[in-house]
């Protein structure tokens, strides 16, 4: 999928009317197939650019295309439809905690089945081989029948991103997913997603923490700071001048770990819900 | 750098006594408008008839044909609630999904549009005014229409109750994490995908646990229809009343304790399975 902003600027939709956008305009160019990572110190928009590119925020200025057709242009069924050629992970795995593993895996599918077939999957899964084969891709096919909530928060992370092995999308964007992974777990990770987009033809846009998995798997970098674009190069021209401007005033991120990974803080219980009863 | 002193007081302490303070003054016209009077209870005549009233519950009436009469009867009360609250489910599910805003598309990128924005205040308003209606009244008006019977009992809960799920299941849909749910909308799925797959597996337990809860209300409920003649156990109970047998009421009463607890254990037992 070819992907084109043209200076296009983007807002949180809870963003005071005076803030500064969280996407300051940014003309991008990604092509079919491409594999890029997304770099920056916390809050330089890398999440907000994932769900412009994600048809999830609409751009508060210029134009994002997608194949040449404009997406907010289109009626929202076609929306919808154009939404299910796009897989977007984000950073806190989108799973039910009472759900098993091997419906959330194979909920990735749910664009591409009908609504009956997606009940009758409900009841008794469907495709078993094809939820082992991508669980499998992140040493997880042991956990194939657990439950979401006896899962750890690396072990659900890897769920989320086995999903889009099963979506029927044409672009994966994935949202730091690594961040509650260990080095090892997330090379491992990382490859499997750049590899596997590669053998489907999959567009991929990463956000990333990690500078150096970045550089060693993306062949294209570009790098984010305050909403702005900082730079746009292969991978091989970025240099340690260009990150450590990047990341002024922000080295630590730089350098050490990622800032507090969601693992280490779940999200509370839902609260207590007062009826009137 | 010089460090602030540590705060001594809580800065939310003078609003809370004041919204204590304020939730006083507001309460005390309240019990004077409800002609609040717990004292009278306790006056020594008051105390009197009480005693006899309570004394004439012993012993519950226990022959074999009253309590084989019982029995049918509780089973007719139990098959009153249960008819009516599947009716409110077909009623009360449909409702809750459309109302639910979790589901929405158009959200998904800010504001709703306006048509499925006024759809859903539409489904709102239709909640509401099923539910205002106390079941009472509806049997009322049910028993002129269908005559004397358990079925003017079965539509009369059914209607309030399929006001009161549907607001409460819109209610729980919305309260819990959307976050699978949106994603999976966001990922291309339909609404009732989205439902299946992210909102019903997030919110079970609690939309089980009120489910049957409502269960609970309707059995006693339909005690009340039995007083204006939708059949039951409340039928006999009334009765019973009229002519201050106070040995059937207090067996009849038994019983009543007897289903609550049961849709107690129901409910717990469906929880752990859920947990």
């Amino acid at each position: 999928m070819k992907l084109e902003l043209q200076a296009v600027a983007a807002r949180h939709p809870a963003a005071r009317p005076g803030a500064a956008p969280a996407l300051q305009p940014l003309t991008l160019r990604i092509g079919a197939g491409e594999q890029l990572a997304v770099i920056g110190p916390s809050g330089a928009g890398k999440t907000t650019l994932l769900q412009v590119l994600a048809c999830a925020l609409p751009p508060a200025d210029g134009t994002y295309t997608l194949d040449g057709t404009d997406p907010w242009t289109l009626p929202r069924r076609a929306l919808q439809r154009l939404r299910g050629r796009l897989f977007l992970a984000p950073q806190v795995p989108p799973l039910p905690p009472r759900q098993r593993v091997v419906t959330a895996v194979l909920a990735g599918r749910l664009p591409a089945m009908g609504l009956w077939a997606s009940l009758r999957s409900l009841l008794l899964p469907q495709d078993i081989p094809a939820a082992h084969e991508a669980l499998a891709q992140f040493d997880l096919e042991e956990k194939l029948f657990e439950r979401v909530d006896r899962l750890s928060g690396g072990e659900r992370q890897r769920v989320g991103l086995a999903r889009a092995l099963l979506s029927p999308a044409a672009l994966w964007l994935v949202d730091e997913p690594l961040s509650a992974l260990d080095p090892t777990r997330s090379q491992q990770a990382i490859a499997t997603l750049v590899a596997q987009a590669r053998a489907r033809g999959v567009t991929l846009v990463g956000t990333l923490h990690q500078v150096d998995t970045a550089l060693a798997h993306f062949p294209r970098i570009v790098g984010l700071r305050d909403g702005a674009l900082a730079f746009d190069l292969p991978a091989a021209q970025v240099t340690r001048a260009h990150l450590t401007q990047l990341y002024a005033q922000h080295e630590h991120e730089l350098l050490g770990a990622p800032p507090a990974p969601f693992g280490a803080a779940e999200p509370a219980a839902a609260p207590a819900v007062m009826h009137c009863r | 750098m010089t460090t602030l002193a540590a705060p001594t007081r809580d800065p939310a302490w003078t609003g809370r006594v004041f919204w204590f303070c304020a939730a006083l003054v507001v309460t005390w016209p309240l019990l004077v408008a409800a002609e609040f009077r717990p004292w009278i209870l306790f006056q020594a005549e008051n105390m009197k008839v009480t005693r006899q009233f309570l004394g004439s519950f012993l012993p519950p009436a226990h022959d074999p044909e009253f309590l084989a009469m019982i029995a049918r009867e509780a089973w007719r009360t139990v098959a009153i609630a249960t008819a009516g609250l599947v009716l409110a489910l077909l009623i009360a599910v449909p409702l809750a999904i459309v109302s639910t805003h979790v589901l929405s598309v158009s959200a998904l990128a800010g504001r709703m549009a306006r048509g499925p924005f006024w759809l859903r205040q539409l489904v709102r308003w239709l909640l509401i005014v099923l539910r205002s209606v106390p079941e009472l009244v509806w049997a009322l008006v049910f028993v002129r229409v269908v005559g004397l019977g358990p079925t003017a009992g079965v539509l009369a809960i059914a209607l309030t109750y399929g006001g009161m799920l549907g607001k409460v299941y819109g209610e729980i849909l919305e309260s819990g994490q959307t976050q699978p749910t949106q994603t999976l909308l966001r990922n291309g799925s339909s609404r009732l995908q989205a439902l299946c797959y992210g909102l019903l597996p997030q919110n079970a337990t609690e939309l089980t646990s009120y489910t049957v809860y409502r269960w609970e209300c309707a059995i006693r409920s339909s005690v009340v229809l039995g007083f204006v003649g939708a059949g039951g156990l409340g039928q006999q109970l009334d009765n019973s009343m009229r002519m201050f047998n106070g040995g059937e009421v207090a067996t009849m009463l038994l019983v009543f304790i007897a289903l609550v607890a049961l849709a107690d254990r129901l409910s717990a037992t469906l929880r752990r399975m859920l947990g």
